[in-house]
């Protein structure tokens, strides 16, 4: 009757607790209770949302320890916290710290151009980004135990996470419909683990929980990214540059909570006021776009 | 017979796809309406206080006590053992005070203290459970006439049962064990289809014949 702690089983298990829920960005143990209070499943600590990273430019790093430790402090909920692609050192630094999840994420500047985290490495389970089942197969390879479709954050503009979380479960659909030999190629197409691959085929969805992130802005985008096949969803810039923070991230948990019923959709979207500016996706040089980091 | 699992957020499909597994209908509920003609209810994993604020949110409160005090059988798992627990250590008000018990949340630390281990659970036979707990809650105080279920090595209790009501610390959706959904759905059996002579008045249709 020995105890085995941190198994695939309880990394891939908190994430499938999450699943029907939101998981909000905040940057302050007081937006962390705000959160909270609104009904999210879990919260990201990081130290500016994606559209002011976006804004500031520069390198975009890890979360001053100090305030990641302030926001697990304020709430009972679970807490995830980014590291940089590749920056395994700081993933270290955040699993000391004793967060819950860590997010492998290309909203921060990435650390290594080529290699991703060795996330089996780790006691502290991880959620990657992905835009297609190759690049999901591949971060599950490595470790992650969650995974996030991107859309590309901080931008209030949910086109690319609509692509990305078509994209994914067309290519499910597409192994589904596959003969068995037929496996081995469509493995070496999306450069993907075969194993994997013939998993997905058979099961007809990813082995881990996957969220949609990346642009949700009211709670109808919330509501389409879960019609679309999302197990819950992110909302980063959304709630906290939005007029009304607490009623909007309210609505946004309802909406993702009543994903297929409009009624209760248009209840719960009445009188938010502004929802954040947005800037439309499409206007993004290639350079600054983030979904592009990590492969 | 049909057995509700309670599908604010969390672990709902598990559930779903372990009731199927052993023959048994089951139904997503979400509002009140969808608790009609149900012969007992799962509460499933998830977080608490998110759970809290949507069922007072969809107006839950009443109609699942109410289920609850009808006899109809409730099984809690993780969050699901937190909101049916009478008292909460820390004060958090109770969701459903259904179980004489007091419950520790995250009891164990945070999530890189979730764990898996093997428990004796006697009620549904000697081979041991698969007991998989992941920021999990234990059971700080037993009160009477509430049955203790199964246990840590070090005595912390982590599965009890009150009449209807059986409440887990761990999550049996997630390790393919099926006995604790069996036991569930033989009380939901029972309630939907007294058995001859055990609705008289004093009679508990759910004992199953074991000491309570």
């Amino acid at each position: 009757m020995t105890a085995e702690t941190s198994t695939w089983a309880t990394k891939k298990g908190l994430a499938q607790m999450l699943k029907g829920g939101v998981i909000m960005d905040v940057v302050t143990p007081e937006h962390a209770r705000i959160a909270e209070d609104a009904g999210a499943c879990a919260v990201m600590a990081l130290e500016r949302v994606p559209s002011d990273i976006r804004a500031a430019g520069g390198v975009a790093r890890m979360s001053d320890p100090e305030m990641i430790e302030g926001i697990m402090a304020a709430v009972s909920i679970p807490v995830m916290a980014k590291a940089r692609i590749g920056h395994f050192v700081e993933a270290q630094v955040l699993e000391a710290l004793g967060v819950d999840y860590i997010d492998e994420s290309e909203v921060l500047t990435p650390a290594d151009e080529v290699n991703h985290i060795d996330k089996h490495a780790f006691k502290v389970p991880f959620v990657c980004g992905c835009r297609n089942l190759g690049e999901a197969l591949r971060r599950i390879n490595e470790g992650a135990a969650m995974i996030r479709t991107k859309g590309e954050a901080g931008t209030g503009d949910i086109v690319e996470a609509v692509r990305h979380i078509r994209t994914l479960m067309s290519d499910i659909r597409r192994l589904q419909s596959m003969r068995e030999d037929e496996l081995f190629v469509a493995a070496k197409e999306l450069e993907a683990p075969y194993d994997l691959v013939k998993l997905v085929a058979a099961e007809g969805k990813l082995p881990v929980v996957n969220f949609v992130a990346g642009g949700i802005a009211i709670p109808a985008d919330a509501a389409l990214a879960m019609q679309l096949g999302a197990e819950g969803v992110f909302v980063g810039s959304g709630i906290f540059k939005s007029e009304n923070p607490a009623k909007t991230a309210e609505a946004i948990v309802q909406a993702t909570l009543h994903f297929d019923n409009p009624k209760i959709i248009a209840e719960v979207s009445k009188g938010l006021g502004s929802p954040m500016r947005g800037i439309a996706a499409v206007t993004i040089p290639e350079a600054e776009r983030l979904a592009i980091r990590g492969w | 017979m049909r057995i509700g699992v309670l599908a604010l957020h969390g672990a709902v499909i598990e559930h779903i796809r372990t009731l199927q597994a052993i023959g048994v209908e089951p139904v997503t509920v979400r509002l009140p309406e969808d608790l009609e003609g149900l012969s007992g209810l799962i509460l499933p994993g998830g977080e608490s206080t998110t759970m809290r604020k949507l069922v007072a949110r969809w107006g839950l409160r009443e109609p699942i006590m109410a289920l609850a005090e009808s006899g109809a059988p409730i099984l809690g798992t993780c969050a699901g053992m937190i909101i049916v627990a009478k008292e909460i250590a820390g004060g958090d008000e109770p969701v459903f005070p259904l179980l004489d018990v007091t419950v520790e949340r995250n009891a164990f630390g945070r999530q890189l203290d979730s764990f898996e281990t093997d428990l004796e659970m006697p009620i549904v036979g000697d081979r041991p459970v698969r007991a998989i707990f992941i920021r999990a809650p234990i059971i700080e105080r037993v009160g009477p006439g509430v049955e203790v279920l199964a246990r840590l090595p070090d005595q912390r209790v982590v599965a009890v049962r009150q009449r209807n009501v059986i409440a887990i610390s761990f999550h049996p959706e997630l390790a393919g064990e099926t006995r604790i959904h069996r036991l569930v759905a033989t009380m939901a059996a029972e309630f939907a289809e007294p058995r001859e002579g055990t609705t008289a008045a004093g009679t508990e249709p759910w004992s199953l014949g074991e000491a309570i």
